[in-house]
């Protein structure tokens, strides 16, 4: 037992020390990092097409300050909330803005209504001219307290605007009835192809790394010494076991730095990724006047539905099965391909034998996006039980929510399909190591099985 | 006392017997060589005696105990084809390779500290095996095979790939093992190195053990009671004085040296053929042919083929 454990050390601490162990760690949280971040700059810089904005000024301060620029169109709406939202809606309008009356004093507060993201130009636009008319309104009440003879009005209103007002804009999305929903089922979708590619890729990435292992012992001639000393199984499983410690070291490591990148980059720009749920404020400060903020409560913005959608989703689920058929889906391939390298002399040999390994992993993968459209359905459950195909097609439908007697199942199968698997190739394995200059093929391996048993 | 003993060991592989009722006993404390040609089933027994492959008929034995895993720690294996690791470096996987051995990480370090000390190595410990050349690279490969002290040494062609002076220092290591208690069995098809080194020998060939002994007593078994002398001063034919109880095999003239070698038939001894020779010519030199294992080799190969 000890000499298994020398061996899974060896191969795990050889490849963990490589360089190409290193880059790979280091770069893939920063591609998966890139791909939570990217997509919010994209949709907050792009479009250049024009933009049309219906503002519903219910305090009327604002009627005709929203000047056109060269891509933001403004027009003034005089009915109630609700016919706007779905006039908008009806209409072409990119966004409604609604500017809600206020009791005290000024309006300190707005909504962008939008069915999509708008993005961060006409924000940052519609904001600068708000702040601008509000601190002007507020100088003048001010100014008129002060019951000034004209002249000296008009140098108070020269007074250099010190009075600094900070803006944040609220934006809400609105969707018709259902569509909620959607935003929920994209996003499953999404991680579900995500994990089962990922799955996918690591079986290839560790299985190849199997299978060049036992080609670099048998060509090298150090598989005779070692076997001298342990049984060919024990090899075998002890470099297969190496390995997946190998790919679940670099999982959680990608898990743990993508983690950190994200979160850096939150803590240095906060406003990008978070605030999109928060409420347009508009405070009143300076000249002793009474803070007053109101909140809008009515908070369904996008990023807000997906960050409910995330949290919907059990994390911890995903992330142990994820884990679990990782293992199990490399374990059962990762004894092909261990069993393929001990029956070729070089690289180039394999791939006649590749073929029977690369197909069922290649039709899950074609086949997750039926599966993906009807998780429920038959094609998706046999799909997900038959071990061969399991490890991918689970992932994609876990999202999901899968049935625990359908996972049960599954999994149970994965395990006796990987002791099938690892039963088989041990049996072409031992014979496969010592064999040198041998054309071999399917009927040579399939002696090899029914000579040893 | 048997160090390793095999009964009637048969291997069938899918197209051919590799072994066929294979009976070898190995003396403890001896030089074994096991020998023949190229495909008789030589790398078949190793692999069987090293429980890299399992018998299909047969018995093994170790010191009288029936041959189990526990007792690959007991035996170090050379193989003919033999590699390491290239990218790991000397000193980590030397101490892999003997941990693998059974013994532990403080005794592998010190212990191989002392064998490269010894073959003056130490300063690779921290390369790269591809950084070697292939003779170095034997060299670890050796102390990896004898550092755990095993009761019984495999050595498959542990020669090729070595030059005289390294050949030579690995003779006397063999030499001093044996010494030290240890038992040797080597495959090999240079006789030189079997007349030099071993005192047991099997001859394997075509599957089947067809010699099997001491080696002074297999020589004497070979030899033809034949008698090479050289001389000077003949002054007849020597076919006509010699007596009909001895027969001329080869008569040689070199450089003025005249040799012959004869053959003593039954009822007749060297002292007859000295008298009947001694008053037609002057004697320099009188030896006894003793046949060369490399002759014996041939001879038992060439007649098995004849079978």
């Amino acid at each position: 037992m000890s000499k298994i454990f020398l061996i899974i050390q060896r191969e795990y601490l050889t490849r963990v020390k490589k360089k190409s162990f290193i880059v790979m760690t280091i770069i893939g949280p920063i591609l998966m990092a890139a791909l939570f971040i990217v997509p919010i700059f994209i949709a907050q810089y792009s479009s250049e097409e024009k933009k049309i904005i219906g503002v519903l000024d219910e305090t009327g301060i604002f009627h005709s300050k929203f000047k056109n620029s060269d891509d933001i169109f403004f027009h003034y709406i005089y009915t109630d909330l609700n016919s706007a939202k779905d006039q908008m809606l009806k209409s072409e309008d990119y966004a409604l803005l609604y500017i809600p009356k206020t009791q005290i004093a000024l309006p300190t507060s707005a909504i962008i209504y939008s069915n999509i993201q708008p993005n961060i130009n006409v924000k940052s636009y519609i904001q600068r001219i708000m702040s601008k008319e509000i601190e002007d309104e507020k100088l003048i009440v001010n100014i008129d307290k002060l019951n000034l003879l004209p002249e000296d009005r008009k140098i108070a209103l020269n007074i250099p605007n010190s009075i600094k007002t900070s803006i944040t804009l609220t934006t809400i999305k609105i969707v018709g009835d259902g569509e909620e929903e959607k935003t929920f089922t994209e996003l499953s979708m999404v991680l579900g192809i995500f994990s089962g590619v990922l799955i996918y890729f690591f079986i290839f990435l560790f299985g190849a790394q199997v299978m060049r292992g036992v080609i670099e012992e048998k060509t090298s001639r150090i598989v005779e010494i070692i076997v001298s000393s342990v049984k060919p199984f024990q090899l075998m499983l002890g470099k297969i076991l190496g390995i997946a410690m190998v790919g679940l070291t670099q999982f959680l490591l990608w898990i743990i730095l993508t983690f950190t990148i994200v979160g850096i980059f939150q803590a240095i720009f906060p406003d990008k990724i978070q605030n999109k749920n928060t409420e347009l404020l508009i405070q009143n400060n300076g000249l002793g006047q009474k803070l007053n903020t109101q909140t809008i409560t009515e908070s369904t913005d996008e990023m807000s539905k997906v960050f409910e959608a995330i949290a919907s989703i059990n994390f911890v689920t995903m992330i142990l099965s994820f884990i679990f058929y990782f293992i199990g889906g490399y374990l059962l391939y990762g004894a092909l391909f261990a069993a393929i390298g001990s029956a070729v002399d070089n690289e180039t040999d394999t791939q006649q034998f590749m073929l029977p390994i690369t197909i069922p992993l290649i039709f899950s993968l074609i086949l997750a996006q039926f599966v993906i459209e009807n998780p429920e359905g038959p094609l998706a459950f046999w799909l997900s039980i038959i071990p061969f195909t399991s490890p991918i097609i689970m992932m994609v439908r876990i999202p999901f929510g899968v049935p625990y007697f359908d996972l049960f199942l599954s999994m149970s199968l994965l395990v006796i399909g990987f002791l099938g698997t690892t039963w088989l190739a041990a049996k072409i394995y031992r014979t496969g190591i010592l064999m040198y200059g041998k054309n071999v093929n399917y009927k040579v391996i399939w002696k090899w099985i029914k000579y040893g048993s | 006392m048997d160090i390793f003993t095999a009964e009637n060991v048969t291997k069938q592989f899918a197209n051919h017997k590799a072994l066929n009722e294979v009976s070898i006993s190995v003396p403890k404390q001896s030089i074994f060589g096991l020998l023949g040609p190229n495909g008789a089933g030589k790398t078949t027994f190793i692999r069987i005696i090293n429980q890299i492959s399992a018998p299909d008929e047969g018995q093994l034995f170790f010191a009288g105990e029936k041959l189990k895993p526990k007792h690959v720690e007991l035996i170090g294996y050379l193989p003919e084809e033999r590699g390491l690791y290239k990218k790991m470096k000397v000193g980590e996987q030397a101490i892999y390779l003997a941990r693998l051995k059974g013994i532990n990480k403080s005794e592998a370090i010190k212990k191989l500290k002392f064998w490269f000390e010894k073959f003056e190595i130490l300063s690779w410990w921290n390369r790269k095996v591809e950084e070697l050349s292939k003779g170095m690279q034997q060299k670890i490969q050796f102390i990896v095979t004898i550092l755990h002290e095993p009761e019984l040494l495999i050595f498959d062609e542990p020669f090729s790939g070595f030059d005289p002076i390294n050949v030579n220092i690995l003779k006397d290591e063999i030499l001093n093992l044996r010494n030290n208690g240890a038992t040797i069995v080597f495959s090999t098809h240079n006789m030189s190195s079997v007349e030099e080194l071993c005192d047991h020998i099997a001859l394997i060939d075509n599957a089947e053990k067809i010699l099997n002994g001491q080696v002074s007593e297999i020589k004497n078994q070979f030899k033809s009671n034949t008698f090479e002398i050289f001389f000077s001063g003949l002054n007849k034919e020597l076919s006509d004085v010699l007596n009909p109880k001895f027969q001329i095999i080869e008569i040689k003239n070199i450089d003025d040296k005249n040799s012959v070698r004869i053959k003593i038939k039954e009822k007749s001894s060297p002292n007859e053929l000295i008298q009947n020779l001694l008053p037609h010519l002057t004697i320099n030199s009188f030896n006894e042919i003793i046949p060369t294992m490399n002759e014996i080799f041939i001879q038992k190969v060439n007649e098995n083929v004849g079978k």
